[in-house]
């Protein structure tokens, strides 16, 4: 550590990574391996990201339930994306994907198992054998708790791997020089309030999703969309981020997920005349449909007065048909969580459920490698030299319009891993820091300072609640231009509150309310590019549910959408139907 | 509904006191968590951890009403008035709730905790049956929220010295793991007076834990294979 840097501290590292959940994880073991000095930043400590909510599983074909390969994998994701998925990279993933698993059950991920030894696997939604088939079963899983798996396993490799860890340090902003190379970030050590500057040759953002847009949701506190929003701030724009995955299956009126392995071990939805309708919806998948599908149905259901509950505003999931024996074995740690939350035990009673935001298919624009990657002068897009994104903080993109369950713990090894390639061979080519000037860092300090005006003013917790529930209001599972319209207005208002906003505590020591604060910052601008992006695509496309244009338009909208902070620009680019060896996927309408 | 709630900030405080607050709007089914962060809507300086929510990120542990728990999975309804809150006990607190776990998280890095595997790995995945991963159960889940440790007397008493329950029920994790192949080695690391055998089976460990796992049982298991290990 020096302190050249006018008495801020500074360190000096070939990679920053921004984020410890899986995808950072992931990236800071390759780097690691190629024995370049990493540096992770938290703000919370490793285990406690947000990948250690994921329950369901990790999709890969490795048929050891079902037939299943590569390629049918690859059609089901097309096509769970309406579409909108890039199709080089989603063969990249797909075809990774066995690879991945096997290497993050030899780091010792504890997988459920089938009776011949191998990794268990169950059915999701959104899967077929044979390019539209039976239902397949390809979701990797320890029992309901595989996220937890699979982060605390990377996290005891990366201290086997010696990473230099800096827990509960905030990033707050990129620092780029005058020819757009990114030098590292400004952070904050939370516990002592003090700033640092970490200079890195290459910075990887892994700073996971923005599910706090919206009041219910299932996401942690701390999903606060941090790199979209430094992203944005430095000019860079965030893609397809009208596309918000809403879960058919929250806990209603709390949000709690419950996972569609809930499903997929055959449990299914009923309305309050106990009938089964996801029949109509999908008569061949049914309850496994796509998630904007079900969603969907859930939705309509309780619009047409089919709810359930005194105000009928929710369906029931039904589980209490199954053998005890698979709840306690697949799914215990659903059974203690609707218990908890829904006070039901799922083994006797059917849980109320609800569609809640859930996961965000939209980011900082990267190719297959997880380049952040900008079109320059309206021409093609080209990296952010020294810029890398990966996991739901970053939009490659193999989600497109509407992910399919599994496949966001998949896009996270995968691309966390392609990255840290990728990385290693900037770094073989670039063999200095590039100077640091004052500058750079400045501008971020005076973002900081901001926070430290005194005096009266609206609290961070006032503001973030009338932003979330706008959110929900205007801009959530079904959309239409005037609400939309009005929506905007509404976010564009908060806006403007933000800069009125004060803190009431200016204390350096382990100031929470100060992260708040800027966490709100990265929300409000993320829910600007959301209103924004949702009120230009004139289409129904995944889970962009426009019901005053409710087809998908390929002719006008088959691309992806690009927002920019400055002046709320949106420009817009191609989705990449090339494949990088099979025959491309050209849309089709869409049933299940 | 009435808290006692355990302040400090270093900075102003000359030392920690109690603070009285109550909240009027107590919605049915409200959580701990859910009423201090209606607290700090009013008053911005009580610093508090917390992220999931839902009982699986660990980062809410805290001392209530005398006992180890997460605040996002207890009910105010299960809580007698006023309701006491504390940082977990023993642990150096750095201000209000937020106490420092650096000497929890050094005993978990020292009992390697990571698959060890000597022999080349295979193509596919190794094999396991469901019996063999079943000894895993009750173990893997620990969330590392420190609710144990800093319960266990043995841990306030030798917090260097004795590993204590939440570290020893991961290297535990990795013995019973048929996968692993450093036996000899994890328990050769845990020989001596104090790093396993400070366990006196108190218990408080099991009894609070929040996942419901059973640390004082893993720490008996480990004895075991140490007896073997050694005969
Ligand atoms: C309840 C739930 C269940 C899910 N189940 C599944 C499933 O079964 N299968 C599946 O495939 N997907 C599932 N998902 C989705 C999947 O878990 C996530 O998309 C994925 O884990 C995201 O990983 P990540 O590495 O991108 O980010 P995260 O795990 O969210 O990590 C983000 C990291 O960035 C850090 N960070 C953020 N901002 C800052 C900042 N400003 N400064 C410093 N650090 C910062 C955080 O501390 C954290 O370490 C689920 C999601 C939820 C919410
Ligand atoms: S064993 Fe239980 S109490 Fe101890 S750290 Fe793990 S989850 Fe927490
Ligand atoms: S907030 Fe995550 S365990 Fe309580």
């Amino acid at each position: 550590m020096s302190h050249a840097n006018y008495g801020i501290a500074k360190h000096r590292f070939d990679t920053l990574v921004i984020g410890a959940g899986g995808g950072g994880l992931r990236a800071a073991l390759q780097l690691a391996q190629a024995e370049a000095t990493v540096a992770v930043v938290s703000k919370v400590f490793p285990t406690r990201s947000h990948t250690v909510a994921a329950q369901g599983g990790m999709n890969a074909a490795l048929a050891n339930v079902s037939p299943d390969n590569w390629h049918w994998h690859m059609y089901d994701t097309v096509k769970g994306s309406d579409y909108l998925g890039d199709q080089d990279a989603i063969e990249y993933m797909c075809r990774a994907a066995s690879r991945l698993v096997i290497e993050l059950e030899h780091m010792g991920v504890p997988f459920s198992r089938l009776d011949n030894g191998k990794i268990y696997q169950r059915p999701f939604g959104g899967q077929s054998q044979n390019f539209g088939g039976a239902q397949a079963a390809r979701t990797c899983a320890a029992a309901d708790r595989t996220g937890h798996a699979i982060l605390h396993s990377l996290y005891q490799q990366n201290i086997r791997a010696k990473t230099h860890f800096f827990d509960e340090f905030f990033a707050v902003d990129l620092l780029l020089d005058d020819e757009g190379y990114v030098l590292g970030a400004l952070v904050l050590e939370i516990e002592t309030g003090e700033p640092l500057i970490i200079e890195a040759k290459t910075t990887l953002l892994a700073t996971g999703g923005v599910g706090q847009l919206f009041r219910t949701n299932t996401n942690a506190a701390i999903n606060t969309g941090d790199g979209m929003g430094m992203a944005l701030r430095a000019g860079i724009p965030v893609q397809d981020m009208e596309f918000f995955q809403f879960h058919p299956t929250g806990i209603a009126g709390k949000g709690m997920l419950m996972s569609e392995g809930a499903r997929g071990e055959g449990g299914y939805l009923i309305n309050k005349d106990g009938e089964r309708f996801m029949e109509r919806y999908a008569p061949q998948a049914k309850d496994l449909a796509s998630r904007d599908v079900v969603s969907r149905a859930i939705a309509t259901e309780v619009r047409e007065g089919r709810g359930c509950g005194e105000k009928g505003d929710y369906v029931l999931l039904k589980l209490d048909h199954l053998d005890p024996e698979v709840i306690m074995k697949r799914l215990p740690g659903i059974r203690d969580m609707a218990m908890t939350f829904a006070h039901v035990d799922p083994i006797d009673k059917p849980i109320p459920v609800f569609p809640t935001a859930h996961y965000t298919m939209g980011g900082i624009p990267t190719d297959r490698f997880g380049q952040v990657v900008v079109p320059v002068n309206q021409g093609a897009a080209e990296p952010v030299p020294g810029l890398y994104a990966v996991g739901e903080c970053a939009c490659v993109s193999v989600h497109g319009a509407n992910r399919l369950g599994g496949n966001s713990l998949l896009d996270i090894v995968v691309f966390g891993r392609a990255a840290g390639n990728k990385i290693t061979e900037y770094l073989g080519e670039s063999r200095y820091h590039r100077p640091m000037g004052r500058q750079y860092v400045d501008k971020a300090l005076g973002h900081l300072a901001r926070w430290d005006k005194r005096g009266k003013g609206e609290s961070v917790g006032a503001l973030r609640d009338a932003l979330q529930r706008t959110m929900e209001h205007y801009c959530g599972v079904f959309r239409i231009e005037n609400v939309l319209a009005e929506g905007l207005a509404k976010v564009l208002e908060i806006e403007k509150r933000l800069e009125d906003v004060r803190l009431q505590d200016h204390s350096k020591i382990f100031n929470t309310a100060r992260i708040e604060a800027l966490e709100l910052e990265n929300l409000v601008s993320l829910a600007v590019a959301t209103v924004t992006s949702a009120l230009a695509r004139q289409e129904s496309r995944g889970a962009h549910t426009r019901i005053d244009y409710p087809d998908r338009d390929d002719e006008r909208w088959l691309k992806h959408t690009l927002f920019y902070r400055e002046g709320r620009r949106l420009d817009y680019k191609p989705v990449t139907t090339k494949p990088l060896t099979v025959d491309s996927f050209p849309p089709k309408p869409r049933v299940y | 509904m009435r808290f006692s709630i355990y302040r400090y900030n270093p900075e102003t405080d000359k030392a920690p006191y109690m603070q009285d607050v109550e909240l009027t709007e107590i919605r049915p089914d409200m959580m701990l968590l859910d009423a201090l962060r209606e607290l700090k809507k009013n008053d911005e300086t009580l610093s508090f951890r917390f992220s999931c929510g839902e009982g699986v990120c660990g980062s809410d542990a805290l001392n209530i009403n005398g006992r180890n728990g997460l605040s996002c999975i207890t009910p105010l309804s299960s809580l007698a008035e006023p309701i006491q809150v504390r940082p977990l006990p023993g642990m150096p607190v750095i201000r209000d709730l937020v106490v420092d776990l650096t000497q929890f998280y050094k005993h978990y890095r020292s009992i390697e905790p990571y698959l060890i595997v000597h022999d080349p790995v295979p193509e596919e995945e190794f094999l396991q049956t469901p019996e063999q991963r079943e000894k895993l159960d009750g173990l893997y889940e620990c969330i590392l929220c420190g609710a144990c440790s800093t319960a266990c007397p043995s841990f306030w008493w030798n917090p260097e010295l004795f590993r204590g329950p939440a570290a020893l029920l991961q290297s535990y994790r990795f013995l019973a793991d048929s996968r692993d192949q450093a036996t000899a080695d994890r328990l050769q690391a845990l020989e001596g007076p104090y790093r396993l055998f400070r366990c006196h089976t108190i218990m408080n460990c099991a009894e609070v834990c929040p996942k419901g796992l059973n640390p004082t049982r893993a720490i008996g298991e480990i004895k075991k294979l140490l007896l073997k290990h050694i005969i």
